[in-house]
């Protein structure tokens, strides 16, 4: 993988002052315009706004209205004109506004963008990014705290990404975008404004796309988690030290590819493994990932791998979003239930 | 006095110059079919006697179990010729999955474009050696991919045009509108074909808009609507060539709408007796294109019994040709199935790639 540079300077976040994940997402953007004059981004007020979370701000007014263009209010031409832009050769970054806003390009997602390099045998890949703020714990109204994760990792075709981090939101979204497959690029909103030391002007090693990272290395159990569940993960861990536990902390950066050996090698370590993610776990990423941990490492385990999700609902009205959001308590009600007394 | 009577709000576009003419435009068999030249006439006469027999070919090896599937255009060959004919080779055509016609006329070989329907891939050309985008199956999403395409030759400073071809049926889906509207803002250098079959399967056009005409729709996207006879060759060519003109010189999109009708089935799987009358199909049979472009010819001393021997045979040659190459098996590799997922298998994809090998392997030694 490339190790990608900046252009120097042309930042909002100075070299002292802690970045947040979304300072790093738009200096991604802007470094991705400023490298490659094929990179364009689309979407609903990406423009003079710089987007409702801000994240291309001030991308319009460096790069000019041809390469960050605030589209009409259609998600579905959006990305299906993405795809025509593709198609030409150049490297479309479309923003969602918000995950449930993206539902009308599901049809674009799934029937083309997915299918298109293996429709013609390899003639025509699409290079192209689709950012979507994901998740809940914003206090958004009905609409906009979707974790859509699960509907984009069923469809074979589509690289599914997420950081939980400041620096993974610059490298992987510069990965994501230098990538020729497509990328559904999944930003946990209540993160945006996370900070980390990380300076956008420190050149920045590009992660590759489909490597899993341990957070936090542990002996006794481990928490595998990606986006925004894993600062909760990090709390929960640092809370089961007084019950005696020593949890680990997975981050999984992508869903898909899937890293299978790095899960597998730190849950054999351990025997013990509960997935947590914050969309309902019927059908869920968790079930999945649970699923493959059985099959390569069940004489390994010494309980079964448990899900902590949100419940199977429609996503709760803000004032009771709480209450379905995994947190400290149920990540460790459920590492308590990993039979210790058997183990 | 408001700020409504204010210059702060007014149209953004004056309505009148888009409106399509009352009826549809039509050259052969009016005195304008004069000035036409012969050498256009000669040429669209064998593309659509060619365009026929394929249609035929087509359906006849579906009996005989070589495709799975064709969708007829039997009747619209005017349409499929001219969509072709009116493009210049940097162009791009955004076909429908009835659109193979178009497809071979453009170039594409005409095996290579039934790969979708004969079921061994899903696109058997690559779509840069002829600018001709895979057949869509969905209704309507291959507009916005016309549309960005012809956005992106535009920022690239490339002199590129994309003509888009959808049916009546397809208007009404979310796709259209959002691919119009996109072009009109942009002003993207597309044009946008639509044939107005009479059918979207069996449900006639009464039931699937209530708009004066399909070609009225592109006033509200501040478009101008062309409305043409779509079993006139000559017409279609006019208007097609001048839509594709006004593209490539900065003037935007057009909506055209083909009035035309589907002389055969949906399909070859579709039984049209219950929905439509024999009668119905009469009428249009009476205004065929090919015997529409026969008479104008005649009329003119352009076609005698040698030229109509010439064409004929020169289709029955393609004809046989095409029977001949689709009575081979193709050669298929199940392993293709992992090739081109991804530009790389994810470490799944090689596991399951190692299975179906596998799985080959114990095939081949049982």
């Amino acid at each position: 993988m490339t190790t990608a540079t900046h252009a120097a300077g042309s930042t909002e976040a100075s070299a002292s002052k802690p970045a947040t994940m979304a300072q790093a997402l738009n200096q991604a953007l802007r470094d991705a315009l400023a490298a490659d004059p094929a990179v364009h981004i689309l979407g609903e007020d990406v423009g003079t706004l710089g987007g409702v979370f801000r994240i291309t701000d001030g991308l319009t007014k460096e790069f000019g209205e041809d390469r960050c263009t605030d589209t009409p209010l259609a998600e579905a031409g959006i990305l299906g004109t993405a795809v025509g832009m593709a198609m030409y050769g150049l490297r479309p970054v479309v923003e969602m506004q918000f995950d449930a806003f993206a539902y009308p390009s599901f049809e674009q997602l799934v029937s083309h963008v997915a299918r298109m390099r293996n429709r013609t045998r390899g003639a025509m890949p699409l290079p192209l990014t689709i950012r979507i703020p994901y998740g809940g714990g914003i206090g958004g109204v009905e609409h906009h705290s979707d974790s859509s994760e699960a509907y984009y990792l069923h469809t074979p075709g589509l690289h599914v990404v997420t950081p939980a981090t400041v620096e993974d939101a610059y490298g992987l979204l510069r990965a994501a975008i230098a990538s020729d497959d497509p990328v559904v690029f999944l930003e946990p909103k209540r993160l945006y404004w996370s900070k980390s030391q990380w300076s956008p002007q420190e050149p920045a090693e590009v992660p590759p796309i489909g490597k899993a990272v341990v957070r936090r290395p542990g002996r006794t159990a481990t928490l595998i988690t990606y986006g925004p569940s894993l600062p909760v993960c990090l709390e929960a861990a640092e809370a089961a030290k007084e019950d005696g536990w020593d949890l680990g902390v997975v981050d999984l950066r992508s869903l898909v590819p899937f890293d299978e050996e790095t899960v597998a090698a730190v849950v054999r370590g351990t025997g013990r493994a509960v997935v947590v993610h914050e969309s309902s776990g019927f059908g869920g990423a968790g079930a999945e990932i649970a699923a493959r941990i059985t099959e390569r490492c069940f004489h390994h385990l010494e309980a079964p791998v448990l899900r902590v999700a949100g419940f199977d609902i429609p996503y709760p009205p803000p004032m009771l979003e709480r209450h379905h959001l995994p947190g400290v308590d149920r990540i460790l009600d459920a590492v308590g239930r990993l039979q210790w007394e058997e183990g | 006095m408001t700020v409504l009577d204010t210059p702060a709000w007014r149209p953004r576009t004056d309505a009148a110059p888009l409106l399509p003419d009352p009826e549809p435009f039509r050259l052969l068999g009016t005195p304008e079919a004069a000035a036409l030249d012969p050498a256009l006439l000669r040429a669209l006469y064998g593309q659509l006697v060619r365009g026929r027999r394929y249609n035929a070919q087509a359906t006849a090896l579906t009996k005989q179990g070589r495709l799975a599937v064709y969708p007829s255009s039997t009747g619209q060959e005017a349409c499929e010729i001219a969509a072709a004919l009116a493009l210049q080779p940097q162009d791009w055509l955004f076909p429908s999955y009835r659109d193979t016609l178009a497809v071979v006329a453009r170039g594409v070989d005409p095996v290579e474009a039934l790969t979708l329907l004969r079921g061994d891939w899903h696109t058997g050309y690559d779509p840069h050696t002829h600018r001709v985008a895979p057949l869509s199956t969905p209704l309507a999403t291959q507009l916005p991919h016309a549309v960005g395409l012809a956005h992106a030759a535009r920022l690239s400073g490339d002199d590129v045009v994309a003509l888009a071809m959808v049916g009546d049926g397809g208007t009404s889906e979310g796709d259209f509108h959002e691919a119009l509207n996109f072009a009109a803002v942009w002003k993207a250098p597309v044009v946008f074909l639509v044939q107005n079959n009479g059918f979207a399967i069996s449900v006639p056009l009464a039931k699937q808009t209530a708009a004066p005409t399909i070609a009225h729709k592109a006033v509200g996207y501040g478009m101008p609507g062309r409305l043409v006879d779509g079993n006139d060759a000559a017409a279609m060519h006019q208007v097609l060539t001048e839509a594709v003109e006004r593209a490539r010189t900065g003037g935007g999109p057009t909506l055209i709408e083909a009035v035309t009708y589907r002389i055969d089935a949906h399909t070859n799987a579709d039984d049209a007796t219950r929905y439509r009358d024999d009668s119905e199909v009469a009428a249009w049979r009476a205004h065929d294109p090919i015997a529409v472009l026969e008479r104008e010819l005649t009329s003119r001393g352009l076609l005698d019994d040698t030229l109509r021997d010439s064409t004929a045979a020169d289709a029955e040659e393609m004809a046989a040709s095409l029977r001949e190459r689709m009575h081979s098996d193709p050669q298929l590799d199940p392993m293709d199935l992992f090739a081109h997922v991804y530009a790389e298998p994810t470490p799944q994809l090689r596991e399951q790639q190692a299975q179906l090998q596998a799985e080959l392997e114990a095939e081949r030694q049982s």
